[in-house]
């Protein structure tokens, strides 16, 4: 059934915008990333012109991130009062992000930043998980060793120190803003929600236990891109809500399907199947830049 | 069909001839306003007429050259190259002209109905309705214009559709144009061109309507006026569904 979209201004297939939100939305749902990263490329390859692509995803992340948001609170693996201290970091990387992509625009060769953006931390964040998780995952087959002891870092204990009960965290609030900051400018720039970075941050950074990590980082994200969908809807006219419904149709079911999976898995081997599916991407992006395009020219409107 | 022979014998006698021309185009189009809608998926223009002659019939070659255009939007060509090992957007031309829907249908070889004198004079052809600004000392502008029209072409915007006017009786003429489902709004023209020997002796102009109606219309609209509001209901949207469907698979999960 094909379906026109008003703002992208393209027909498309309405059934195949429901397949990608659901197949997207079962590893939102088990990884707790908005799956943004994913998509924003996959909408890209079946025609839709880039800066909806961008602004409408932000607005899908926000629904299917919510429906996953539901079904980790009600099990109690979200640390709201973290998730609070990360959503001001985010709210003011997002501000600052906007300003850094807004100039970046100015001077041309934004695409190519972003690509760039894409392949290093892809690459960074899945090759360090891959290879700390795949030596826990082994660890866990060999015997069933007692949880290893949440390590401390000297950034905890710089002042403003608050309780983080769900966490079981006694640290200083600095960390998680600064993180917090990073992921809002990595979502203004890359256009994802930042789940990516921030799953492990969470994990590696401020030591938080894996399974309020994925809860709480649905929970930042939410009001991370429901921010960049106002910024990109005011100024840029670019958020397509009839082509953000047929994705979070599809995205909302996936990502209950997705939450139930991950529950049923070991933290070990979702960090494995994490890092393999971050490493994917950043190799598919990584041969476009690399591989000789085979339309060496492209088409964009006047000034961008 | 009664109706379309109604109106061509209409047409005949109302436009009685102003011009001392020895021919005439008299011309109609199965629609003049394209409507996009949630569902469209595309359109097909018929377009047909009849020449009109005040002497006998000239013993120089006949050509109909049928021309559909899009609204222009100036647009910024980039070539990528390789730098450092990646390829990277260097060199851009400005392309002050090219239209966003350019369709051709003629009676046979377009170069031999239209002399290139007359293409360069009137632009019918794709390569001549492209204009591109050439700086001095910048990238070779030709081969910009060469890749938006084989980009369009592939994206089946632009196209040249040899032989596919059809000529009854060397006086009645139709042909049909498929416009696709990636149709930018505004007005378009369809013009036709009569041609003996290569000379063009008469032409035809109509414009056509493409617009978004209905939801389309509304959604497009609130979008670029109510900005904010817009941004508010999308949200809105997205919240709600997600906590609806979540909520639909906890009942369905429960029964």
């Amino acid at each position: 059934m094909q379906i026109y979209l008003p703002i992208a201004e393209v027909s498309v297939n309405a059934f195949l915008l429901l397949g990608l939100g659901g197949m997207v939305g079962i590893l939102s749902g088990m990884f707790g990333v908005g799956g943004g990263f994913l998509m924003t490329p996959l909408l890209f390859f079946i025609g839709i012109p880039p800066a909806v692509a961008v602004a409408t995803e932000a607005n899908q992340i926000v629904a299917s991130s919510f429906s996953g948001v539901l079904a980790h609170l009600k099990r109690k693996t979200v640390d709201i009062k973290m998730g609070v201290v990360l959503q001001i970091g985010g709210l003011i990387g997002a501000a600052l992000g906007i300003q850094l992509f807004n100039y970046l625009k100015s001077i041309g060769q934004v695409d190519l930043l972003v690509k760039l953006a894409y392949v290093v931390f892809l690459g960074v964040v899945g090759g360090l998980m891959f290879i700390e998780s795949l030596r826990a995952f082994l660890k866990s087959r060999g015997s069933t060793a007692a949880p290893a002891r949440r390590r401390h870092f000297w950034v905890h204990n710089l002042p403003f120190k608050m309780k983080f009960r769900t966490s079981g965290l006694y640290i200083s609030v600095i960390p998680p803003i600064l993180v917090g900051v990073l992921v809002g400018v990595l979502a203004a720039i890359m256009g994802v929600g930042g789940g990516f970075i921030m799953v492990p941050a969470m994990i590696y950074l401020l030591g938080m236990p894996t399974k309020v990590v994925v809860g709480t980082s649905l929970f930042q994200i939410i009001l991370t891109t429901a921010f960049t969908t106002m910024m990109h809807a005011t100024t840029n006219y670019t958020v397509d809500v009839a082509l953000a419904v047929l994705l979070l149709v599809g995205g909302v079911i996936g990502a209950q399907v997705g939450t139930r999976i991950g529950v049923k898995m070991k933290a070990e081997q979702l960090r494995v199947l994490l890092s393999l599916l971050v490493l994917a991407v950043c190799l598919k992006l990584g041969l476009d830049l690399l591989l000789e395009p085979s339309e060496l020219y492209s088409i964009g409107a006047e000034g961008h | 069909m009664a109706r379309l022979l109604a109106f061509l014998a209409a047409a005949w006698l109302t436009l009685t001839p102003v011009a001392a021309q020895a021919e005439t185009i008299v011309a109609g189009l199965s629609q003049n306003r394209v409507s996009i809608t949630a569902t469209f998926v595309g359109s097909e223009i018929l377009i047909f007429g009849a020449i009109k002659r005040d002497a006998p019939t000239p013993d120089e070659m006949l050509g109909i050259t049928v021309v559909i255009e899009g609204p222009s939007h100036p647009i910024t060509v980039r070539r990528k190259e390789k730098r450092l090992g990646i390829w990277v957007n260097t060199d851009s031309v400005d392309v002050n002209y090219a239209p966003s829907f350019y369709a051709i249908a003629t009676s046979g070889p377009f170069d031999q109905l239209i002399t290139p004198e007359i293409d360069e004079v009137r632009r019918i052809s794709i390569p001549s309705s492209i204009s591109v600004l050439q700086t001095e000392g910048g990238p070779d502008a030709a081969d910009f214009a060469e890749a938006v029209i084989r980009i369009r072409s592939k994206n089946g915007l632009y196209r040249m559709q040899e032989g596919a006017v059809n000529i009854a009786q060397d006086t009645l003429f139709d042909t049909r144009i498929e416009l696709p489902a990636n149709l930018t709004e505004g007005v378009y023209s369809a013009r036709i061109y009569l041609t003996r020997d290569g000379e063009v002796v008469a032409t035809h102009t109509a414009h056509i309507d493409v617009q978004k109606v209905g939801l389309e219309r509304w959604i497009y609209n609130l979008a670029h006026e109510q900005a904010f509001l817009y941004g508010l209901m999308s949200l809105f949207i997205a919240v709600a569904a997600g906590w609806g469907a979540s909520a639909a698979f906890r009942l369905i999960l429960r029964s």
